[in-house]
């Protein structure tokens, strides 16, 4: 086989091809989709040269396995986990040069969720609707990784980025999370704002790629009854009947009919994307016109030192 | 009260079809920092809303904009540099009422072979066979799309036709099936859980995303039903 690719010799728990995702098909029903730490995806990408939109591998926990199928440049970053080119440790957040038939390895993630693997020329499946991201939600772009799987990369276009490491991001001892109040806040009762502030959340297990779901004091209603459905923004604080508040993560259906009691802003919810089950979580209700100031404690969010 | 300054919304000529529908009862609220969700008051002013975000996003005047999503009472409109600008904008519009004509039609062939056809047309108060007469008749439009890709939420039923949902989903609705909700009507783009009234079937195919448009029935185009052959 001449074409440039990568098989799959682990697939780990839930691995899924992901890029910017798709724009403009939320009127048809369709999610964006795209990579969850979009910080952590585009930094992959620069350092082995690729454009942002090139797709890369998003791991769940677990890593993966992939036997080079040509020589390739590869780097990891997110979830900081072991990497291990034929058994022999090798850099996370940095290029690492893969020969023809070595086997790229990620272990666990020591800590963090969700780690992204670029190869250089990007992953090559064949788009769907301008994106290659799996949407696990409507069943968009390829299935998840399964062992033996082929998959073909791109040409490369450019010189790996000139780059001696990455810093690691740090373990975040909670999810902080600002909230823009609204577009349903009224529908709740009067302190739910406050409950969400000073509420004990944590983390669900349930959570994936569609939501962050939380456990935690329920948030009580002040109308009953049903909100015809409205379109959604990734963000989303939605609030099902359990009183629970979901944040909507980028396989978020397009239009629902629970109450929305606030937005993340859009630029916060890497974090979200690295939180484990059982991190706490910290809602800040921020005023409307409130501008979030950045944080640091996100996996993949580290800076590129200059070599 | 025209808005001149874009030149958009002024290609569907004057007359009786371009009576401003709004905007008595709307209502804008900011979503987050990028977005803005406009509320209004019935399923022909969302259209008419839907049209003219549209006819201004084409010509340039909703910079960044990438997605426009209209739902039940409410149209979003995400990828604002400035919500409350346009929240501040909007009253000044003068939007025309979509007109019969507008919209892409779209025909769907169908057989009224569904599981619940008998049951509604006894809540109708009509014999099974009457069904597919009445049903034909009835113009239906897009007016959104959710659940699903290429699911869309059709309008157009009368009001003395409107259906409770089954008290009981079903676990596995097929493809194809043509289905009845509320005020709505739908057509399954692929098997799954519902709890629609299903009257009949299509062999159509609502959303195939390698085809250009991926979906039949986007929202604004006017769909009827016809008796397949056979």
């Amino acid at each position: 086989m001449t074409v440039r690719h990568v098989d799959v010799v682990r697939a780990g728990a839930l691995t899924t091809v992901q890029d910017l995702g798709r724009r403009g098909h939320r009127h048809l029903g369709v999610p964006r989709a795209g990579a969850l730490d979009l910080p952590a995806h585009r930094l992959a990408n620069r350092l082995v040269g690729n454009p942002d939109h090139a797709a890369t591998l998003e791991t769940t926990l677990a890593g993966l396995a992939v036997r080079a199928g040509c020589a390739l440049t590869a780097a990891v970053t997110g979830a900081p986990c072991p990497v291990r080119v034929d058994g022999r440790p090798a850099a996370w957040g940095a290029p690492v040069r893969v020969e023809r038939g070595a086997v790229l390895e990620l272990g666990a993630a020591t800590h963090g969720v969700r780690s992204y693997v670029a190869f250089d020329g990007g992953v090559g499946v064949a788009p769907v609707l301008g994106s290659r991201s799996r949407d696990l939600l409507s069943g968009l772009g390829p299935a998840p990784l399964r062992e033996g799987d082929t998959l073909p990369l791109g040409r490369p276009c450019g010189p790996a980025a000139a780059v001696d490491t990455v810093a690691s991001p740090g373990v975040p001892r909670e999810l902080v999370l600002p909230v823009v109040p609204g577009p349903r806040d009224d529908w709740f009762a009067k302190d739910a704002l406050r409950t969400l502030a000073i509420g004990a959340y944590r983390v669900a297990p349930a959570s994936n790629r569609i939501g962050l779901r939380t456990e935690g004091p329920a948030l009580p209603r002040a109308r009953s009854g049903e909100l015809p459905s409205e379109g959604m923004v990734l963000g989303a604080v939605q609030v099902p009947p359990d009183g629970r508040p979901v944040v909507f993560l980028a396989d978020h259906p397009t239009t629902g009919g629970y109450p929305v009691i606030g937005v993340v802003p859009e630029d916060r919810l890497a974090a979200a994307a690295q939180a484990r089950p059982g991190t706490p979580v910290r809602f800040v209700p921020l005023r409307r016109g409130a501008v979030a100031q950045p944080v640091r404690t996100v996996p993949g969010a580290g800076a590129v030192m200059p070599s | 009260m025209t808005e001149t300054g874009t030149g958009a919304g002024t290609g569907t000529g004057t007359g009786a079809g371009t009576t401003a529908v709004l905007p008595a009862g709307m209502r804008a609220v900011p979503v987050g920092r990028r977005a803005l969700l406009v509320e209004v008051e019935t399923s022909e002013e969302v259209a008419a809303l839907h049209g003219e975000l549209l006819r201004r996003r084409a010509v340039g005047a909703l910079p960044g904009v990438d997605d426009i999503v209209p739902a039940a009472r409410t149209v979003l409109v995400d990828g604002l540099d400035d919500p409350q600008a346009l929240a501040a904008e909007l009253p000044h519009w003068t939007i025309p009422r979509p007109r019969a004509e507008d919209g892409p039609e779209r025909v769907i062939r169908m057989r009224f072979d569904g599981p619940d056809l008998d049951e509604v047309a006894q809540v109708w108060g009509i014999a099974p066979g009457e069904l597919p007469g009445l049903f034909e008749e009835i113009v239906f439009r897009v007016a959104f799309c959710g659940f699903a890709p290429g699911f869309g939420y059709l309008t157009g039923l009368p009001g003395h036709l409107r259906l409770p949902r089954r008290a009981t989903p079903r676990t596995c609705v097929p493809a194809g099936s043509v289905a009845l909700a509320g005020p709505y009507a739908g057509v399954y783009p692929r098997s799954s859980p519902g709890g629609w009234q299903l009257i009949g079937s299509t062999d159509a195919v609502l959303w195939d995303p390698s085809r250009e448009p991926a979906a039949l029935l986007a929202p604004g185009a006017r769909v009827r039903f016809r008796r397949a052959a056979r």
